[in-house]
């Protein structure tokens, strides 16, 4: 089923184009990860398609009533507001506090976090509370804006293998966006690598040996890819799909989709 | 009852106080207590040109503290150098009211009484102004609560989850244009923003949720305006200054308290 269409998608600030004439597609149950250098557009896409922000130009449909999860960059709450986790969670919509304390434990977090002040989380604890609350509005796409900063390397790989596991149970979609090539490339199904345009677009494998996209990374992530994946075999083999922007959508089949 | 200028001063400064110190947690958290200045500022101009165009007071500083409060909106939405603006908005708002005041013709007007407020001169047609509109943003925020947060904690959630936070800060600015308007005669346009924003920040150490800290902020807030308007009594001081001096030295007292449980 398809979830998001973008088309011919732009967006600029302050009269500066950051994305030009970007199409996209989201299918139900895929893992899809945006990847570009810093200033490429790719939290800007990510804005467009959850609704942050409006396109100048093109257009994007979502599913009737799509339910999106989304987890942001950071969580910066102002020091003078006082907020436990807990109530956090209860955001924008109030969830019993079993489910509460079912998402927090989902996570890797005890339940006993739910008193702590949000302010008082460290990175890694407050990545997995804002993965909670997204998980608690049942999404059917769950979306990440670089949702590993701050981690070091072995956290951030940790999260990635959490939120993979959580699309096999929840057969969600996922959609995240990420600077952190070698860790994140591996757990997609769908690379998407994006500087003010898609440059190249596809399995993760096709995505790293593209010329466009050594042009952009260089050679140096291939290996930390192959090293990795080395070591987590996600059975991906049999994606070697090639697909061009603006070619068609070819299809997935997942354990985790329906 | 409401025969006694006492009785109708001390209702007067207990509603301002409720609703001004609830909707003041939001102008905490979402760091707008410039804007809270600059549209109270605006309401000097709205009480000159009222006066004027012989219109009811708060009607004019309604639509004038509404006009500021959307044009800084607009200005200072997502720009660097926000702060310069609100700064040069709120001060120059504030000249150019004294200056339509004085420009005045036939009118000889208490500057006064709309700086700094009047409380004791509240008529029982201002107590209806100040419990009516109260209670119109009262409700505003309830009705809208969890949305106001959402979108205060994070924007981008908030939009992801179908609400625009656009939409709740023109909810803020509009409520806080309504306080502003109510309040001018209880505490003036110079200290509106104290009541906005004292009793909440004072409500802070005390508080782990949002719902609490409005709560406290709310208690705090009456108990200023009672403690004030008595203080005043006893010292023969101004009575808008005597009640944000009183939320002030709450403020204190629970500021001691939190360094001291940190």
């Amino acid at each position: 089923m398809r979830l998001i269409t973008g088309t011919g998608l732009r967006a600029a600030y302050d009269g500066r184009v950051v994305l030009e004439g970007v199409d996209f597609r989201l299918d139900a149950g895929e893992i899809v990860t945006i990847v570009g250098p810093n200033g490429s557009g790719k939290s800007t896409l990510l804005r467009l398609l959850s609704g942050a922000l409006k396109p100048g130009a093109g257009r994007i449909e979502r599913a009737p009533g799509l339910r999106i999860g989304y987890v942001p960059q950071k969580l910066h709450v102002d020091p003078t507001m006082p907020l436990t986790v807990r109530r956090f969670l209860d955001l924008p919509r109030r969830v019993g506090s079993a489910k509460a304390d079912a998402a927090l434990v989902r996570v890797g977090l005890g339940s006993e976090i739910a008193g702590r002040q949000v302010t008082e989380l460290s990175g890694g604890q407050l990545q997995r509370a804002l993965l909670a609350q997204a998980l608690l509005r049942e999404p059917q796409v769950l979306m990440l804006d670089e949702a590993t900063q701050g981690l070091d390397q072995p956290g951030s790989a940790a999260f990635y293998r959490l939120i993979e596991e959580i699309r096999a149970e929840v057969g969600c979609a996922v959609l995240m966006v990420s600077h952190e090539l070698h860790v994140v490339m591996s757990a997609s199904d769908r690379v998407i690598c994006l500087n003010g345009h898609v440059c190249c677009e596809g399995a993760p494998e096709h995505v790293s040996s593209a010329p466009e996209y050594r042009a952009l990374f260089g050679t140096g992530t291939g290996g930390a890819l192959a090293l990795y994946r080395h070591d987590h075999d996600h059975g991906h083999d049999g994606h070697h799909h090639h697909h061009h922007p603006h070619g068609h959508a070819h299809h997935h089949h997942h354990e985790g989709a329906e | 009852m409401l025969d006694d200028f006492l009785v109708r001063a001390a209702l007067a400064g207990v509603g301002v106080g409720l609703v001004a110190s609830v909707l003041g947690c939001f102008v905490v958290w979402r760091r707008m207590a410039y804007f809270g200045d600059a549209t109270a500022h605006a309401a000097i101009l709205g009480v000159a040109l009222s006066l004027g165009f012989a219109l009811p007071v708060t009607a004019g500083v309604l639509a004038v503290a509404v006009i500021m409060g959307l044009a800084v909106a607009v200005l200072s939405s997502g720009r660097q150098g926000a702060d310069a603006v609100l700064g040069v908005l709120s001060h120059s708002a504030l000249a150019f009211g004294l200056m339509a005041v004085a420009l005045l013709p036939n009118v000889r007007v208490d500057l006064q009484a709309y700086l700094f407020g009047d409380i004791l001169s509240v008529s029982r047609g201002d107590l209806g102004v100040i419990w009516g509109g109260g209670a119109l943003v009262a409700a505003l925020l309830a009705c809208r609560w969890q949305r106001l947060l959402t979108a205060t904690v994070n924007g981008d959630l908030a939009a992801a989850a179908g609400i625009s936070p656009e939409r709740e800060k023109m909810v803020l600015t509009v409520a806080l244009a309504v306080v502003v308007a109510v309040s001018i005669k209880v505490v003036g346009a110079l200290l509106i923003t104290a009541m906005l924003i004292i009793p909440a920040a004072a409500a802070r150490p005390l508080a782990r949720t949002p719902e609490v800290m409005a709560g406290m902020a709310a208690v705090i807030a009456v108990a200023a305006a009672l403690g004030g308007l008595q203080l005043a009594l006893w010292l023969d001081t101004p009575a808008g200054p005597s009640i944000v001096a009183s939320a002030a030295a709450v403020y204190a007292a629970t500021a001691v308290f939190g360094l001291r449980r940190a």
